[in-house]
């Protein structure tokens, strides 16, 4: 018996330690393919990295942060930068993500490149001003049943200039290493010191159940500013904002970051939600709405009210009451942030209602 | 040990006794990755080659340390036949992925992403395992490891076929999906049978 225990661990040991010499081994003359160099933007940033990593780690360590939410398992298709030359040919865990016309152009997946040969990539203007942040917690407080109001006091480095409307990306911890998960900034542009978000509990989520847990003075880390949002500077432009759900947080941004630019500038905030107790910052917006007369704030809701609640706004979805406020044909910008079919519903009223498709912009969850 | 061909093995694990076919093995990548003609062909030369090497690794170890009175080792270890298999199997896989990367990135490209799925295709495995309960010799064992992966491919190229050909038919909803596959790969092993009486090996 002792025997057979023994000659057993003697084998199998004997074979594991055998085969991973044989990988280790093989990992050292195989996988060696000594200094790469990433040309970024002809010549604007060159890196020498290590070869054999993905190109999204290697310029991860190297502080260019192409946004990524799954770490680097080819299943968000987020990290989409162009490469030029030196990434192979498209790999088929790539091609779900890619257009054709992409493919074309050469975009790839920076999780799913490999760094072999010396890589010339393209990565947008904006990308390279991504930085990454060390945070506290100041402060987080319940502002719905399932929403908390979480804001950040920026560490190392302490300030963060970024357009209102962009997003960044908090890392979270997962059984399989961190991920990052992105979150709008609700706290206007002249806040350049914090950074607050809006979370939903989403049961089972890894960033927001995270998020939800954080109590003050812990430490986060992410990145950011991430974004195509741009915001008109005539301000005779008049500014819609259609949030549904949760999809407040860049509205909140917006809308702060004009009156303390243009106080007198036009600007509609539409918010859907389903039932009273999902209502929030209606205050502190009549507030504003107050100090500035051309803000005008209204939310709906669409689940029947209750009896024995007050609701004195609109009732029915959003799109229906953008429908309803605004006239034609008149020089806007439209910012939209909720659910896929609330904007696809805005998106078609607002055009009906002359916008054109590039001044929409959209962030869908 | 019987005296079959090791030629006649081949043929037989092809077609009478399709490793996918009559014994259902490998269905996991069989149903996922017969979407596309290119993809399924990848796959299959990928399964062939791993299945043959591995088969002959496993024969080895099998019968130089495991079984009773090997020559390196008397003692009997049989019992650990299924974890060293599956030992053997995943590093052998993680070694051709990291030889054919520096090697033949053509290859690479081409084969290179679904060799890590292999590791988790119970065909292999399996390919292994019904060469010790037959009790094949060293060339039978090849032939057989050869062969099933031959008929393997066979099967996941037939399939992909079909599905591109499907995309012209008008399948009734309730069966979209994994349920007209399911049942295609039934009518396709119905279908295999017919091959039964050529030769048989057991």
């Amino acid at each position: 018996m002792a025997d057979t225990i023994f000659s057993s661990v003697l084998t199998f040991g004997g074979l594991l330690v055998g085969l991973a010499v044989v990988l280790i081994v093989a990992e050292r003359l195989l996988i060696n393919y000594g200094i790469c160099r990433i040309d970024i933007n002809s010549q604007e940033k060159v890196l020498e990295v290590e070869g054999g990593q993905t190109l999204l780690s290697a310029l991860y360590e190297n502080k260019v942060f192409i946004p990524s939410a799954c770490g680097g398992r080819g299943s968000c298709g987020h990290c989409k930068i162009t490469v030029l030359d030196g990434g192979g040919p498209v790999l088929p865990t790539e091609a779900p993500y890619l257009t054709r016309k992409e493919i074309r152009a050469g975009v790839r997946l920076a999780c799913q490149v490999k760094v072999r040969e010396n890589i010339d990539a393209r990565v947008p203007e904006d990308l390279l001003n991504v930085k990454l942040f060390n945070a506290t917690v100041q402060s987080t407080r319940s502002v719905t049943h399932d929403i908390k109001e979480i804001r950040f006091s920026l560490v190392e480095p302490a300030e963060i200039s970024h357009r209102p409307g962009q997003y960044v990306q908090i890392q979270a911890p997962s059984p399989e290493g961190p991920v990052f998960r992105a979150y709008s900034i609700s706290s206007p542009t002249y806040e350049d010191n914090v950074v607050e978000l809006n979370v939903r509990l989403v049961p089972g989520g890894i960033g927001s159940t995270h998020l939800h847990e954080l109590n003050e003075g812990d430490e986060v880390i992410f990145t950011g500013p991430y974004g195509e949002f741009r915001l008109d500077e005539n301000p005779e432009t008049e500014i819609i904002c259609v949030g549904g759900g949760c999809g407040m947080a860049p509205m909140k941004n917006i809308i702060y970051s004009i009156y303390n630019q243009w106080p007198d500038r036009t600007c509609w905030l539409f918010f859907g939600c389903r039932g009273t107790r999902d209502v929030f910052y209606l205050k502190e917006y009549e507030e504003l709405a107050k100090k500035h007369p051309n803000f005008h704030v209204i939310y709906a809701l669409s689940d029947p009210v209750e009896k024995g609640e007050v609701w004195n706004g609109e009732t029915g979805f959003i799109h229906l009451a953008v429908d309803k406020h605004l006239e034609a044909n008149v020089a806007r910008q439209a910012f939209l942030c909720g659910p896929p079919p609330m904007i696809e519903a805005v998106t078609r009223v607002l055009e009906e209602k002359g916008l054109a498709p590039e001044d929409i912009f959209y962030d869908k969850f | 040990m019987n005296g079959t061909s090791p030629l006649l093995i081949v043929v037989a694990a092809i077609f009478t006794s399709n490793i996918l076919l009559a014994s259902f093995l490998g269905m996991c990548s069989f149903l996922a990755c017969s979407r596309q003609i290119g993809t399924a062909l990848g796959l299959g030369t990928a399964v062939i080659f791993v299945m043959t090497c591995t088969t002959a690794i496993n024969y080895g170890i099998y019968h130089g340390v495991l079984v009773e009175g090997a020559p390196l080792l008397s003692t009997d270890l049989t019992f650990l036949t299924f974890i060293v298999f599956i030992a053997v199997i995943a590093a052998f896989v993680q070694f051709v992925e990291m030889f054919v990367e520096r090697f033949s990135p053509g290859l690479y490209h081409a084969l290179g992403i679904f060799l890590p799925l292999i590791t988790v295709n119970c065909a292999i495995l399996g390919a292994s395992l019904f060469m010790v309960i037959r009790s094949y010799s060293f060339f039978q064992s090849v032939g057989f490891g050869f062969g099933g992966g031959a008929g393997w491919a066979l099967a996941i190229t037939l399939m992909a076929g079909l599905r591109k050909k499907m995309g012209y038919s008008n399948v009734p909803k309730p069966f979209r999906g994994v349920a007209i596959i399911m049942i295609i790969t039934g009518v396709m092993a119905m279908a295999f049978m017919g091959f039964a009486g050529m030769v048989s090996i057991q």
